[in-house]
């Protein structure tokens, strides 16, 4: 219980913390911030139910006010403006991407991490992220994925870089991967 | 600091956290269900003039918090304007404004354990069926004191990957640190069961 509360609260701080660290470079030198990469971790590291919360809690104190999300943004705020299906996305991307990092169990852990964060880390968050934009700014559904399509690609590098984490992770601490424990 | 209250003291500060959060609520569903661009100018004018009252510092700071808005607000503008509909795309920009600049007002005016407060009072009557907030709180502590601590771990990777490549830190500092947090919250978990562990202390979260 208590092991399972502190890797929570630790895995919403990895969250937050991708968040904050300036400009790491993903493939082919393109800078973006990590943040979308910790909930896709969250759930292929934590599993469905501790990888959910871990991003359920991150939103939460969101809304309470910290500064959070990269740049800084956060509070109350966040969830009144166009992007805020995204940030509600989070727990339901991590708990989808920890699910099916498990239903994959008989690949190899990268992969299944891999295309568990694809689906879960970009499928559902977009899913999420694209309705709340319809939502907001009165477009139809197309209209508002269209907004987005620019920030695919860099999603998808996310995905490929989530497994590929997932993979040293498992070898490095095989105890702590809950997802295959 | 981990915080987006107001560098300035205001009296907003001291008015109850729920009474904040209710107006706010209250606030935002008549925001949404009101089409009307002249109620939205005189929306999107109140709140600046609430803005106003904490003083020129106040103001801009919280203003500046807003200002990620801009590409949202030139599509609505772009977009209803091509549509034939400029005042519809006005009228939607605003709401926005005004939805966002309300939603930062309460942010800024209230701490972080005034928020909590109102959480525990809002799970007060699940304490009937043994739901405790203490596990919650004491999670959030937690984040509280991680996040710094893993972000200063992570610029620490950056520099060193700088020093040794010259170039800006890869995702591979990534996986040192996510190993760094695993190990943490093991011996964060050791520590809490050290003392007595989630249901050593007070139950009630006071």
């Amino acid at each position: 219980m208590e092991r399972d509360l502190s890797l929570i609260a630790m895995f919403a701080a990895l969250i937050a913390a991708l968040g904050l660290i300036p400009q790491i470079t993903l493939a082919f030198g393109v800078p973006i911030t990590a943040q979308s990469l910790g909930v896709m971790l969250c759930g292929t590291v934590l599993g469905a139910r501790r990888g959910g919360l871990a991003a359920l809690l991150f939103v939460f104190l969101v809304a309470l006010g910290l500064p959070l999300l990269s740049g800084g943004r956060g509070g109350l705020g966040v969830f009144a403006s166009p992007t805020a299906g995204f940030v509600l996305g989070f727990p339901v991307a991590a708990f989808v991407t920890g699910w099916i990092t498990r239903r994959l169990g008989r690949l190899p852990v990268g992969l299944a991490a891999s295309l568990a964060s694809v689906l879960g880390g970009i499928g559902v968050l977009y899913l999420c992220g694209i309705t709340g934009l319809s939502l907001a700014l009165g477009r139809s559904w197309a209209d508002a994925a269209l907004l987005v399509t620019a920030f695919l690609p860099g999603d998808v590098i996310k995905a490929v870089l989530a497994g590929m984490l997932t993979l040293t992770l498992y070898r490095a601490r095989p105890r702590l991967v809950l997802s295959r424990a | 600091m981990l915080t987006l209250t107001s560098p300035v003291r205001v009296r907003a500060q001291d008015w109850p956290a729920g009474g904040k959060l209710a107006a706010l609520s209250g606030a935002s569903v008549v925001l949404f269900a009101v089409d009307s661009v002249v109620f939205h100018g005189a929306a999107a004018a109140a709140t600046l003039a609430l803005f106003a009252t904490g003083g020129r510092r106040f103001a801009a700071h919280g203003l500046r918090r807003m200002w990620a808005l801009w590409p949202f607000v030139a599509v609505l503008l772009i977009w209803n304007w091509l549509d034939g509909a400029p005042v519809q795309g006005i009228a939607l920009s605003l709401r926005l404004l005004t939805a966002v600049g309300l939603a930062t007002l309460v942010t800024m005016t209230t701490q972080l354990s005034d928020m909590m407060a109102v959480v525990r009072w809002l799970a007060h009557p699940l304490r009937r069926f043994g739901v405790t907030t203490r596990p919650l709180e004491l999670a959030v502590a937690l984040v509280i004191r991680f996040t710094p601590a893993l972000a200063r771990s992570g610029a620490h990777l950056a520099q060193a990957w700088r020093a040794r490549s010259g170039r800006r830190a890869s995702w591979r500092i990534v996986a040192p640190l996510a190993v760094l947090a695993l190990d943490d919250a093991e011996r964060v978990a050791d520590a809490l069961r050290a003392r007595g562990g989630l249901t050593g202390g007070p139950t009630d979260g006071t």
